[in-house]
């Protein structure tokens, strides 16, 4: 820092003239100013007045004085100081930490007695902290250090769903102690207000998927079987997770955006200042809310998905609607249906407490809001197909 | 001319006191508790991790007067205001309000207990989705259910009228000046009607002339509902004006307290240094109410 400063003030020149004329400049300032830096034999020596108004010229001669300085030791001497103010001695601590990154011990010495009161206020008589060195890590270490980030995030994980589980088991106690009034709106938003688009992308999908199929159908003659292709996929599979993909996308971001700015505007601690508990004011109806919605929705999302695959059939498979909801009816069963819901419901679930809990961890301001917004969608998504994989193996375990 | 402060509150030298006993079962009685505490903070030290933010705080916080706390950035002011309202808990040491340890209750109990107090944020902290109206009777309408529809909002309607926000009700919040979302702030923490109101960085962030008011408006809150206030400030201007206890709070310590008197003119270089680096005059500052002039503070409020 000494250097940059000195940098900037005096550039570097090798002209004899130009020397001579920068030092008969600083010795004219000098001569104004109500302090004088002299460096000695292992000390700089200070007399005079040390104020923030002659701060930066303060710093200036220090770092001339100090700037070529090696060896062990270099006091700064306050001997001959007959006023300071914090800024002044403020700036000699942070010169202090900037000798002891340079290996140079350095303690303020002499002074009056309340000049070194206001140094021992300053932190001047501890011992000076030295600018940590960037260690680079060994692989070990990395690896270490990854693991005991990853068991931190279970640990607070698990105290949040744990948290939460409380929550709920308080509110079933005592019902009025939650926010029930916000479900309509909350499912609302959430369900309502994401139809169209719950609608549109599943009937696309529906319409690739018998698409994709149809090629290889016809080749068997086996035109009327996309009824069974699209029927089981979408039900199984598609709907539930390209509606819990929407969700994860509208309203876990959105919950994450919502309660990240609630918390760096300090709106949840109002809550609780109040009295009212976050978790069973804003979490539960929120995680509830979801978890009613997204059923409904992926239910939309099988008809309209299997409506895709009916209108692949009609215009490219000669398959009419009547032959294609016939057919459907043979190969689609109840379990297939209710496995999908099933699935959503834990969708929406994991939606809900995701969003919920990073709008909860969100810090540092604007910024921090939008990092959580985005890292709540990641995690959704992540978190959507681990699920997928566990319900899946589940119910073929079940034999569903 | 120098100001005309307030009594110098009860001195460190005085005997530790056991209330009188109560009807009911006795509580045990904190040492050091002195008679006219309201807060008593005993020691605490609050570590986050590796840093240690408070290094055994102790402060008397009197009954019905104004303690503000001052100090730098970073010197531990938030966390101490965020553990006197129980958003956080001492590492070690104990909170006395009104005689009860809060440091060990759960967050059930702290619950009912945050409800002695009102807070004031330092951006007031409003529902941003919910109007004037809807921020301010939200108190009641979850603690005070059995009260009528019609009384909450003649509550309400009454206490905007007081603090100047007549007509405001219907507003949003993002429509509303800095002056004026933070008495909303300040109704809506009266709503439950606190005994101790806790004010964050009151005059921060506000002109001259609104800090002034905002100043008056603690005074006459403090006055007018006899609470006992506490301010975490920076503002040495507001503080020699509304305090009648101060405590500099330093890394983490309290290396100083006493008025504003004794802080400006005392012993405690830190303390003046702190005062003069503010560059005020604390000779040319007054007491709120020194200088009033007799009227309705309405009309001051409506200027802010």
């Amino acid at each position: 820092m000494a250097s940059t400063l000195q940098g900037r003030m005096a550039p570097a020149s090798s002209a004899p003239a130009d020397a001579m004329s920068a030092s008969r400049k600083s010795s004219a300032r000098a001569k104004h100013l109500p302090f004088s830096v002299e460096r000695e034999e292992g000390r700089v020596v200070l007399t005079g007045e040390l104020t923030m108004r002659h701060a930066g010229a303060l710093w200036r001669r220090l770092s001339e004085e100090v700037d070529d300085a090696s060896g062990q030791r270099l006091d700064l001497d306050l001997s001959g100081v007959t006023h300071a103010d914090g800024a002044a001695v403020a700036l000699l601590v942070e010169l202090r930490a900037a000798l002891s990154g340079r290996a140079i011990e350095c303690d303020l010495v002499g002074g009056s007695e309340l000049l070194r009161e206001l140094v021992t206020l300053y932190g001047g008589e501890r011992a000076p902290t030295p600018r940590p060195k960037r260690v680079k890590e060994r692989g070990v270490a990395r690896f270490g250090g990854g693991v005991a980030s990853v068991l931190q995030a279970i640990e607070r994980w698990v105290a949040f769903v744990g948290s939460v589980a409380a929550g709920a088991a308080g509110v079933v106690a005592r019902p009025r102690t939650s926010n029930f009034r916000s479900l309509i709106t909350l499912s609302e938003r959430a369900g309502a207000d994401g139809v169209p688009i719950v609608l549109l992308l599943n009937f696309l999908v529906g319409f690739v998927m018998a698409y994709q199929s149809a090629g290889q159908l016809e080749l068997y003659g086996a035109n009327v079987y996309v009824a069974d292709v699209v029927g089981i996929s979408v039900t199984r599979e598609l709907a539930p997770l390209m509606t819990a993909i929407i969700m994860s996308g509208r309203s876990g971001a959105a919950f994450a955006a919502e309660l990240g700015t609630m918390k760096v505007s300090e709106e949840i601690d109002a809550l609780r200042t109040l009295g009212l508990e976050p978790v069973r004011y804003l979490i539960l109806p929120r995680v509830l809310a979801l978890a009613l919605v997204a059923p409904a929705l992926t239910l939309l999302g099988d008809v309209i998905g299997v409506a895709g695959g009916a209108a692949v059939g009609a215009l490219s498979l000669e398959v009419t609607p009547r032959a294609y909801l016939a057919e459907l009816r043979t190969a689609v069963f109840f379990s297939d249906v209710w496995t999908g819901l099933v699935k959503s419901v834990g969708f929406g679930i994991a939606i809900g407490l995701i969003g919920c809990q990073q709008g909860f961890a969100t810090s540092g301001g604007a910024a921090g809001v939008g990092r959580r917004t985005t890292v709540t969608v990641v995690t959704c998504l992540f978190a959507i197909v681990i699920l997928d994989t566990l319900f899946t193996v589940f119910f073929r375990m079940l034999g569903v | 001319m120098k100001a005309e402060l307030a009594p110098r509150p009860g001195s460190v030298q005085e005997e530790p006191v056991v209330p009188p006993a109560p009807n009911g079962p006795s509580k045990p009685v904190p040492a050091g508790l002195l008679p006219d505490d309201h807060i008593f903070v005993d020691n605490v030290v609050k570590r986050f991790g590796d840093t240690l933010v408070l290094r055994g705080v102790t402060m008397h916080l009197k009954r019905h007067q104004t303690a503000v706390v001052i100090g730098g950035s970073g010197a531990g002011k938030t966390t101490l205001l965020r553990m006197l309202i129980a958003l956080e808990k001492p590492t070690t040491g104990h909170i006395w309000v009104d005689g009860d340890d809060i440091a060990p209750l759960g967050e059930v109990e702290l619950n009912r207990v945050r409800q002695r107090f009102g807070m004031v944020f330092q951006y007031a902290a409003l529902l941003d989705s919910l109007t004037i109206f809807e921020n301010v009777v939200f108190p009641l309408r979850e603690h005070r259910k059995k009260m009528s529809r019609r009384d909450q909002r003649t509550k309400v309607l009454d206490m905007l009228k007081l603090l100047g926000l007549e007509g405001k009700e219907d507003r949003m919040p993002s429509e509303l000046s800095g002056g004026q979302r933070k008495r909303v702030g300040l109704a809506r923490a009266l709503m439950l009607e606190p005994k101790i109101l806790i004010y964050d960085e009151p005059t921060s962030g506000l002109d001259p002339i609104t800090s002034r008011m905002v100043d008056d408006l603690i005074e006459e809150t403090r006055d007018r509902f006899q609470v006992t206030s506490v301010v975490i400030s920076h503002d040495m201007t507001s503080t020699m004006r509304i305090a009648h206890q101060a405590f500099l709070l330093v890394r983490g310590e309290v290396i100083a307290s006493g008025t504003p008197d004794d802080l400006a003119y005392g012993d405690n270089e830190a303390a003046r240094e702190f005062i003069m680096a503010s560059g005020i005059a604390p000779d040319r500052l007054s007491r709120v109410g020194d200088e009033k002039q007799a009227g309705d503070a309405t009309v001051k409020y409506k200027a802010m």
